[in-house]
């Protein structure tokens, strides 16, 4: 049996970014004046978690391949959303909760109804989804402001034991109760086969639509639940449209660093997440070694540049030139 | 066939695409334990009407009948329910998951609302081991799969979703003969499990091999039903003949052989498993037609020619002297003079939302243009002329090219190709749904060219095109070249024999007792 190779060869690309994780984060803390301690990795990862749950949303687009840029968006009305209702009482923040992530999903499913049912394209639809839902934020928070359930926020951001931070435990928790089920579904194989090739999906009798439609729906609800930590973090709302921006940018180049394929039908969110995680650690590497912050835009930038490059080898392989178009 | 309850029926099927029909009251009648053969030339319907047994294609009218009672699909997955599974030429496996996932694809086994990666397992193992290919790793990806184990995975597929009636579409095209026979055993067996089999092949030693009952189709008619091994191949190429003759040919001019060196020459040209060993010349003044089945090659041989395709083996010559033609743009380029009017004019020759002086002038802007400025006047110039000589009705120059008829189509991406005066002309099916008349204006056209002094390729699908416009033919058979007919002895009769790569004795003597190259006006006798 040689069962583990076909494992491997499949687990390649999320192997891979968690080898480049390991090796930037041990860069990372081993140059920064604190070094290897619990406060250093909580923080890292609070800032990391944000941008995985954003480009796990991603993942479940692009491996459809669609892309969703208004994920950054969603990220953010849910952040303002969260500013408003979840606070109060238990029962009060549970409904607010509720309502900031049924919010997301709500945000997916147009997105997914349009590109599907109106058979737009997922670039042009999601900018102009993004673009409404940037709009709704900013009606929400005009100014940065706002509250939060302090208990639940610090519960959610600080430390369990003393050593293992909330954020990653969150982290993992949504990845076994979201993504397992979904990649494990007939749903989510008809969200790979869909991207892979939808005619023969179609001729295979997939439910294609469905499964594309829960994929996007999913990537609203993952998104929402990025905004949901962001708020947990920062205590307010804010619809800061660069930043919004920047997440979506970045939530590609977590994609494509994750080993998840911008053609569609390959990859995993778990492969996404060490790539969010890597690419952030990248980031700020540049802070312990002493750049101007103002390096930072340009070295990302580069990154994600040629993170996008690497996807494009495949080209040099085929041999029918037409096939470039396809 | 009397006695058998026919498991499925279909009765009085028609099919229209736009004019063309594609089948016209046809009727077939499939039995349990037994494999049905499909014979017919291109266009003769056999594709689409598995496509409506298969729930692809929804049909004009006429009725389906599965056990005695009236069935219609509304999709492949309908089809699939009601125990009709079809392999398809094109493989309908998706390349990124694996074989596992894909045998298993349109029904995965489900174990608390997931799928059972477990019961998947089992589930491939067992398919496979039925189709004989126990050899493939369920793990492995489709993607990384040769075509020959590809097809494979697509059998065993199949037979996972248990069918009661499944139909093979060429389904062997791309195997090995090891796999091949393994194949035959288990359609064998299978048969004898009580299944019925449609058979759809070009491989005439195949049909004889394995099928009970034979249908000859027809201009979109079922035209002959007997049981296997009751027909001659040559009678059953005799059936295939009779396409309606509609169209009228220019007169070929009588000619010595060609005694100038060819312009277009190919020595020993093969690329990857789709052309094999090709060698052929195309002389100035000269139309060669490619025939044969469809898919065998042809297009990829233009291509060749056309420097889209890398890793190609063997050597283009062009007026006896090598080259390497790397793109397109090159192939174009004064030295060589090539055009290619391709096959789908909508994605490979016109940018339809464009105007039609837009879409003129594309393929020789370099020519018109002054240090990256268009010469308007010249452009004009060289339109007018074109359309003039090409005829081509519209609105407009200006006016989106995708407003244009079919035909008009047409004739805009070849005007756009003649502004640059090629020397070498390669057509791939050109006339594919146009009109009769426009038709007849291009093989006037065709004709005009060569007799100005152009090298003319032509691959066409209609076999009455290649009798009549033709000065030699080449069938390509799994892309080699099997057969060249030369003035006469171009014949539908010889061009369906040699297409299905019948050998041989049975071949007519009519065409060669007259000569070869002493052509008469009319190519075609029969």
């Amino acid at each position: 049996m040689k069962d583990w190779r076909y494992w491997l060869a499949e687990q390649r690309g999320t192997l891979l970014a968690f080898g480049i994780f390991i090796v930037m984060f041990t860069i990372y803390t081993s140059n920064h004046p604190a070094g290897f301690t619990a406060n250093v990795v909580q923080t890292a990862s609070n800032k990391g978690v944000l941008l995985a749950f954003v480009a796990m949303a991603q993942t479940l687009v692009v491996i459809t391949a669609g892309i969703d840029l208004s994920v950054g968006m969603i990220f953010l009305l849910t952040n303002c959303l969260a500013s408003w209702l979840v606070i109060g009482t238990g029962i009060e923040t549970a409904f607010g909760v509720v309502a900031v992530l049924g919010t997301g999903l709500l945000c997916g499913a147009i997105n997914g109804a349009i590109v599907i049912y109106g058979r737009l394209q997922p670039i042009v639809t999601t900018i102009a989804t993004g673009a409404v839902y940037f709009g709704i934020a900013l009606l929400l928070r005009p100014f940065p402001g706002g509250s939060v359930n302090e208990d639940l926020a610090d519960a959610l951001t600080g430390r369990l034991f003393g050593v293992v931070p909330a954020s990653l435990v969150a982290l993992l928790a949504v990845v076994l109760v979201v993504w397992m089920p979904f990649s494990r579904s007939v749903l989510g194989r008809a969200a790979y086969a869909a991207g892979s090739s939808e005619m023969a999906a179609y001729m295979s009798g997939v439910p294609i639509r469905r499964g594309k439609f829960a994929a996007y729906a999913l990537a609203g609800l993952l998104a929402a639940i990025g905004g949901l930590f962001l708020t947990f973090f920062t205590y307010t709302g804010e619809a800061a449209y660069a930043s919004g921006n920047a997440y979506t940018l970045f939530s590609i180049a977590a994609v494509v660093l994750g080993g998840v394929s911008l053609f569609g039908g390959k990859g995993s969110a778990i492969g996404a997440i060490f790539g969010a995680l890597a690419f952030r650690t990248i980031g700020d590497l540049l802070f312990v070694f002493d750049f101007d912050p103002l390096w930072q835009p340009l070295f990302q930038g580069v990154i994600l540049l040629i993170a996008v490059s690497l996807g494009a080898f495949a080209l040099f392989r085929v041999r029918n030139r037409l096939e470039w178009f396809l | 066939m009397d006695g058998a309850i026919p498991l499925f029926r279909m009765e009085g099927i028609s099919k229209r695409y736009g004019g063309v029909r594609a089948l016209e009251k046809a009727e077939l009648s499939v039995t349990p334990g037994s494999i049905h053969a499909i014979l017919g030339e291109n266009g003769a319907g056999k594709s689409t009407l598995i496509k409506v047994m298969a729930g692809v294609v929804a049909p004009d009218e006429g009725r389906m009948m599965l056990d005695g009672s009236e069935v219609t699909f509304s999709s492949p997955a309908a089809a699939n329910q009601a125990g009709i599974v079809c392999i398809f030429q094109e493989l309908s496996l998706v390349p990124e998951l694996s074989v596992s996932d894909n045998i298993v694809i349109s029904d995965p086994p489900k174990r608390f609302g997931m799928i059972d990666r477990k019961a998947q397992r089992r589930i491939a193992e067992e398919a496979l081991a039925r189709a004989g290919a126990a050899d493939i790793h369920p793990l492995a990806l489709v993607k990384d799969l040769p075509l020959s184990r590809r097809q494979m995975v697509e059998i065993a597929k199949a037979l996972a979703r248990k069918p009661r009636i499944l139909i093979l579409d060429e389904a062997t095209s791309a195997l090995t003969a090891a796999d091949v026979a393994k194949i035959f055993g288990v359609l064998k067996r299978l048969r004898s499990e009580g299944l019925a089999l449609l058979y759809i092949s070009h491989r005439m030693n195949e049909i004889a091999e394995l099928a009970d009952q034979c249908t000859v189709f027809r201009n979109g008619r079922n035209v002959a039903s007997y049981a296997a091994g009751s027909k001659s191949d040559n009678e059953v190429v005799e059936l295939m003949i009779g396409r309606e003759y509609s169209h009228i040919f220019p007169p070929k001019p009588v000619r010595a052989p060609a005694t100038a060196a060819p312009v277009l020459e190919a020595r020993k040209l093969s690329w990857t498993d789709r052309l094999d060993n090709i060698s052929l010349t195309v002389g100035a003044g000269e139309v060669v037609g490619l025939g044969g089945l469809d898919g065998q090659g042809q297009r990829e041989l233009l291509l060749a020619f056309f420097g889209v395709l890398r890793g190609l083996s063997g050597q283009i010559l062009i007026d006896g002297k090598p080259v390497a033609i790397a793109s397109p743009a090159k192939a174009r380029r004064d030295r060589i003079g090539m055009a290619l009017i391709p096959e789908d004019r909508k994605t490979e020759g016109l940018m339809l939302p464009m105007t039609v002086r837009e879409n003129l002038s594309f393929a020789t802007l370099d020519r018109l243009s002054r240090a990256g400025i268009i010469d308007r006047a010249a452009e004009q110039r060289l339109i007018d002329d074109m359309v003039a000589l090409l005829a081509i009705k519209t609105a407009g120059l200006d006016i989106p090219v995708g407003a244009l008829s079919g035909g008009n189509q047409q004739k805009v991406v070849i005007a756009k190709w003649l502004m640059r005066q090629p020397r070498i002309i390669l057509l791939n099916d050109p006339t594919r749904g146009i009109d009769v008349g426009t038709k007849q204006e291009l093989y006037q056209l065709m004709r005009k060219l060569a007799d100005q002094g152009a090298a003319i390729l032509f691959y066409s699908t209609d076999y009455d095109e290649l009798i009549g416009c033709c000065d030699r033919v080449l069938v390509l058979y799994d892309g080699a070249v099997k057969r060249e007919l030369v003035g006469a002895e171009i014949t539908e009769r010889a061009l369906i024999a040699s297409a299905l790569n019948i050998h041989g004795e049975e071949m007519p003597a009519r065409g060669m007792a007259k000569g070869m190259a002493k052509t008469p006006a009319r190519g075609a006798d029969a």
